[in-house]
């Protein structure tokens, strides 16, 4: 039970670290999956296809073959990085895909009619987006992107097994220490709890803020 | 038009992909495996099995002898002390070597012996979980690691060296570093004694040794900081292209991990390597192996017996 | 097709004078990333990542029997926990449409704890501090969070049954049971497969997991070829070698759940939606029918 209290300092860090990785890991995501998005409603076919592939291709990798192939093949290219910065390319680049496809059906609920009215009102194509079809997307988009960002808070616990510091890394200190093993994995699953618990709050409010319905 | 397309398109992709693993195997498949450097079969010595050997306090030693051969834990990755040749699956090196001896004084034939491995962050967990029934593998005995598992040995003392290039000029030592990239497993005790003891090193760290070393040949760091003996197994796999340099910084007494409880089994192991010791099999497997690097042999370390735990 | 729809709300059908400056910005794309890709294979040829030595060990029969082994053992993991996790996804459904508060109390908590975890706390959990050995540990863990996740597919896939079939059944006399066997589970499971594939994939993807912990599977076999000197060090052939597979068996599957959700969309009376496309070049291939 004085597991926690005796190593409040250590659990610290070890939350700290998941929740750096989750928040700059959801900012890649977010960013690179709005352009993925984009690309996979564009007019263009080759950047639909690059869109389309990398998609397709992120979603079928297991994440622990794309931590295995960025934190172990990038340095054989002299790019060396600390190690959390890759956990947070490879945790990024990988969700980025699941949050392309919210934002595609996101976008694809809004019914036709909507862009066609805008554009007899004379608005140009980037208006249309950004002013029409993106506020009411973003309605239906909220709870698919929060359950995305929940699933990479919990798989940044992968990253601990590559030398990264997190949650479920701390198992490993406090067995050495001679803690009760079941006791620490109570409070790294209450922790795990409480960030999982606080996207999810994050994201009802912002759905009761601005997810009206239609 | 479009529908019979989409729908003739996954069973495409299902013959393409399942010629695609197919064909490697059915085209070409030279037999055997790839050739290796490592410790030559017909120079290793022969142990000899102790017969009527009983161990009744261990539990260990108990299940094992039902279950009719020993479970040892092993690197896999590190060359000439324990390393597993991927095609055909067998382990070699000094500590296997070590392994095999201490499973003959045991009375079991060490041909019958099983390695399973088990990485450095996994050790204390497979011993408690009697996934293994002993480790062998670079296991530096530590006061921190004592209150979970027990010890025996030491058998061999390591220490901190330095790996490099054999074309490098001007480092000697690790005094001579300043400004050196050197590079380390992440999170390892040799990068942080790096970090403390020469911090004008620029200290660079990777998940595994062979990544270092790899960056070392292809001019991406100066050099890698490990145990010597990591170092010289590396230097004996490539020795026109890297050298060890320098006199070891640091002491790492190897022991041989055992479940904490067993002091029977610890105790054993500790008589059993003394007595090959003494009888030459210790020398004659670091000849086999580690010594192919061309450092010679020292002198075994003496056993430290401590008393069992509370 | 209703494959247009995603474009047509933001763009209108592009007449011949916009095809062509598509074409054109089409064209301009596809250059740069041959550029992108193109700087990537000199940046593998430049490392000596082609060279003879590094891929010659796959040649071996030795080599390839590794690999193969190590696909089985991950094919097997697999196998283990998609067949617990749709058992014990049962299970947990029929707790939480039970009659009595307390199990369907019980059932919940169960469900929403495993849904919250990360499975390799779950993993971990098992492996280390239960002390089990690394296969069981890894199907333990994937059998909770899949199984509960499924749990949660069965429920709302049998309560999305309309509701007239129920009473239905009631009224004709059966007994919960049968209402659930006869009439509610085989009419769910139809609405339910894409879902139930889908996660099956994600059990496949997270048998990689078994990495971490020990379990000799695919990636552990590729890592122990990367990591040898004699060899020359051949660590970007493993992972060109073994993501394709990875990938192909994952795509594979959701393929399965693509297949099986067009099918049940086209049996429940829409063939109707064959509606003549407004012209053919307007044809955005790729953009529909993902899940």
């Amino acid at each position: 039970m004085n597991v926690l209290t005796d190593n409040l300092s250590l659990y610290g860090r070890g939350l700290l670290g998941t929740v750096q990785l989750t928040v700059y890991s959801s900012l890649l995501a977010l960013a690179l999956g709005f352009l993925m998005a984009a690309f996979r409603v564009a007019p263009v076919a080759s950047l639909r296809a690059f869109g389309t592939a990398w998609v397709t291709v992120l979603r079928n990798t297991p994440l622990t073959l794309l931590f295995f192939a960025v934190l172990l093949g990038l340095p054989r290219f002299g790019l060396v990085l600390p190690f959390q910065l890759f956990a947070v390319l490879a945790l990024g680049c990988y969700t980025s895909a699941f949050i392309c496809e919210a934002l595609r059906s996101g976008i694809n609920t809004v019914p036709t009619g909507q862009g066609e009215a805008a554009r007899s009102l004379g608005m140009t194509f980037s208006q249309t987006l950004g002013t029409v079809v993106l506020p009411q997307a973003f309605r239906t988009v909220i709870p698919p992107i929060g359950s995305t960002l929940i699933a990479l808070a919990k798989n940044s616990a992968i990253a601990g097994s590559f030398s990264v510091t997190e949650l479920l890394g701390t198992y490993k200190p406090l067995n050495e220490l001679g803690y009760s093993i079941i006791w620490s994995f109570v409070w790294i699953a209450v922790g795990y709890l409480i960030v999982t618990l606080s996207i999810s709050a994050l994201f009802n409010v912002l759905e009761r803020r601005w997810g009206v319905p239609r | 038009m479009t529908t019979r397309r989409a729908r003739s398109r996954p069973r495409l992709t299902a013959v393409l992909f399942l010629a695609a693993l197919v064909l490697p195997v059915a085209a070409c498949g030279r037999e055997g495996s790839p050739p290796v450097k490592g410790p030559r079969p017909e120079q290793l010595p022969v142990y000899r099995v102790a017969t009527g050997f009983q161990l009744p306090g261990s539990s260990v030693w108990e299940a094992a002898r039902r279950r009719g051969h020993l479970v040892v834990g092993a690197k896999e990755d590190q060359p000439y002390l324990g390393e597993k040749d991927p095609a055909t699956g067998t382990y070699s090196g000094f500590d296997i070597e070590i392994a095999k001896m201490l499973a003959a004084s045991l009375g079991f034939d060490p041909k019958t012996v099983v390695f399973r491995t088990i990485a450095s962050a996994n050790r204390e967990t497979a011993l408690q979980n009697g996934q293994i029934d002993y480790y062998v593998g670079t296991y530096t005995i530590n006061d921190l690691r004592k209150r979970q598992v027990g010890f025996a040995g030491p058998y061999y003392i390591a220490g901190q060296s330095l790996l490099i290039r054999k074309d490098e000029k001007g480092i000697d030592g690790p005094q001579d570093l300043a400004g050196k990239r050197v590079c380390s497993a992440a999170g390892s005790t040799p990068l942080q004694r790096l970090q403390r003891e020469y911090p004008r090193a620029r200290a660079v760290a990777y998940d595994t040794y062979s990544i270092c070393v790899d960056n070392l040949i292809s001019l991406q760091v100066d050099a890698v900081t490990t145990d010597d003996t990591i170092l010289m197994g590396y230097a004996a796999k490539a020795p026109d292209v890297l050298r060890v340099v320098g006199r070891p910084f640091s002491r790492e007494p190897y022991g041989i991990g055992v479940p904490r409880s067993d002091t029977a089994l610890r105790l054993a192991l500790d008589d059993a390597l003394e007595q090959h010791e003494k009888n030459g099999d210790w020398k004659k497997a670091y000849d086999a192996t580690l010594g192919l690097s061309g450092v010679p042999a020292p002198a075994p370390p003496p056993v430290d017996r401590y008393p069992a735990a509370r | 097709m209703t494959t247009t729809a995603s474009a047509t709300a933001l763009y209108d059908v592009p007449g011949p004078h916009a095809r062509r400056r598509h074409r054109l910005y089409g064209a301009i794309g596809g250059l740069v990333i041959l550029g992108i890709v193109a700087g990537v294979v000199l940046l593998l040829v430049d490392t000596g990542q082609f060279t003879a030595a590094k891929w010659r060990p796959f040649t071996y029969v030795g080599i390839q029997e590794l690999l193969l082994r190590g696909l089985g053992n991950t094919l097997r993991a697999f196998g283990m926990a998609a067949v617990l996790s749709l058992a014990l996804g049962a299970v947990l459904a029929c707790g939480r449409l039970s009659e009595h508060r307390a199990v369907r109390w019980v059932a919940t908590l169960v469900v929403e704890f495993f849904r919250a975890m990360p499975v390799l706390v779950m993993i971990f959990f098992v492996f280390v501090a239960l002390k089990v050995q690394p296969l069981p540990a890894l199907v333990t863990g994937l059998t909770l969070y899949n199984g509960s996740v499924l749990a949660e597919v069965f429920r709302t896939g049998v309560n999305s049954v309309d509701r007239g079939q129920g009473e239905a059944a009631y009224s004709l006399g059966m007994h919960k049971t049968q209402v659930m066997t006869h009439v509610l589970v085989p009419q769910a499971l139809r609405a339910m497969l894409p879902a139930i594939i889908s996660q099956l994939v994600v059990a496949l993807k997270d048998t990689s997991l078994g990495f971490l912990i020990t379990y000799e599977e695919f990636l552990h076999a590729g890592k122990l070829i990367a990591g040898n000197l004699d060899y020359d060090l051949p660590f970007i052939p493993v992972v060109m070698i073994i993501s394709p597979i990875y990938i192909g068996l994952c795509m594979l599957l959701s393929r399965l759940a693509t297949l099986a959700a067009r099918h049940q969309r086209r049996s429940v009376k829409t063939e109707t939606d064959k509606v003549a496309p407004a012209e053919p070049g307007t044809l955005l291939p790729g953009t529909g029918a993902h899940p």
